[in-house]
């Protein structure tokens, strides 16, 4: 990691946590805005490299994409909840569950754990384990159609393959 | 006013209907997996719905405190990623001690 990148996640991580500082305390007298900048500027040197890892590429543009992919996600996550609620609801419970396995081309891990939460809130399906070096996921569905969905589809995994750059 | 009563009933009402509907869910499903299924997913826009119902209220009533509205918008944001994560953290702890999946035709355990 080179001297710059060091300086650019120390400075973003920062900013992050003296953001969430001042609005979480609410108190904005200068003892409690100077202590807790103090204590900010203290963590963020020891441990900036749990939030900025090493050296990532275009981070504004997938930052801008994330931002276009996280309102489909959620409209994703409306549908999950009617779908679920028909299967509870409905007396015979069309429930046929089945477990599925695909590999992707994604291996980073924010990419990784994006995707898994994404399949976890999307219909019908719940990530169970996923494979970093091969990328791949173990996924179990409550049905047949949210399993080709994952399988045949694969909407999502082209989407968050899109937003992080990893086809 | 009249407006942002009923725009918060409604989505008051939609959040408690979804996490009843999960509990439901959660009495009805026949095994482990499919039981976390209803949960993972109606707790967690079910919670959602009520904190942004509550977000609604709170900035068309007392605006003069802007800071609790985005308090509880975080609260939705560590909701939505906490949510799915420990379901999967569950779901990957049974598959790992090897609970079998229920398949159609079974009975219900």
């Amino acid at each position: 990691m080179s001297l710059k990148e060091k300086w650019f996640g120390i400075l973003l991580t920062f900013f992050i946590m003296a953001a969430f500082w001042i609005l979480l305390s609410g108190i904005f007298d200068a003892f409690h805005l100077i202590s807790g900048l103090i204590c900010c500027a203290i963590v963020s040197i020891i441990s900036h490299g749990l939030l900025v890892k090493g050296k990532s590429e275009k981070r504004i543009l997938k930052s801008l994409r994330l931002l276009i992919y996280i309102p489909w996600e959620l409209w994703q996550i409306v549908l999950a909840n009617i779908d679920v609620a028909y299967r509870v609801l409905h007396p015979k419970m069309p429930i046929d569950p089945l477990i599925i396995e695909f590999e992707t081309t994604l291996r980073g891990e924010f990419s990784l754990a994006t995707l898994a939460n994404s399949i976890t809130l999307t219909p019908g399906t719940i990530t169970i384990m996923v494979e970093p070096e091969r990328g791949k996921f173990w996924v179990h569905a409550i049905a047949k159609e949210p399993a080709d969905a994952l399988l045949v589809d694969q909407t999502m995994q082209r989407k968050v393959a899109y937003v992080f750059m990893e086809t | 006013m009249v407006i942002v009563n009923v725009i918060v009933t409604a989505l008051l009402g939609a959040g408690v209907f979804l996490t009843v509907v999960g509990s439901v869910g959660l009495l009805r499903f026949p095994d482990f997996y499919t039981r976390l299924h209803a949960t993972g997913k109606c707790d967690t826009l079910g919670g959602g719905l009520v904190i942004l119902s509550v977000i609604i209220y709170h900035f068309f009533m007392y605006p003069e405190t802007l800071l609790v509205p985005a308090k509880l918008a975080f609260l939705i944001f560590f909701i939505f990623i906490a949510n799915p994560t420990a379901t999967h953290a569950i779901m990957k702890a049974a598959y790992k001690i090897g609970v079998e999946p229920w398949r159609l035709g079974e009975k219900r355990r």
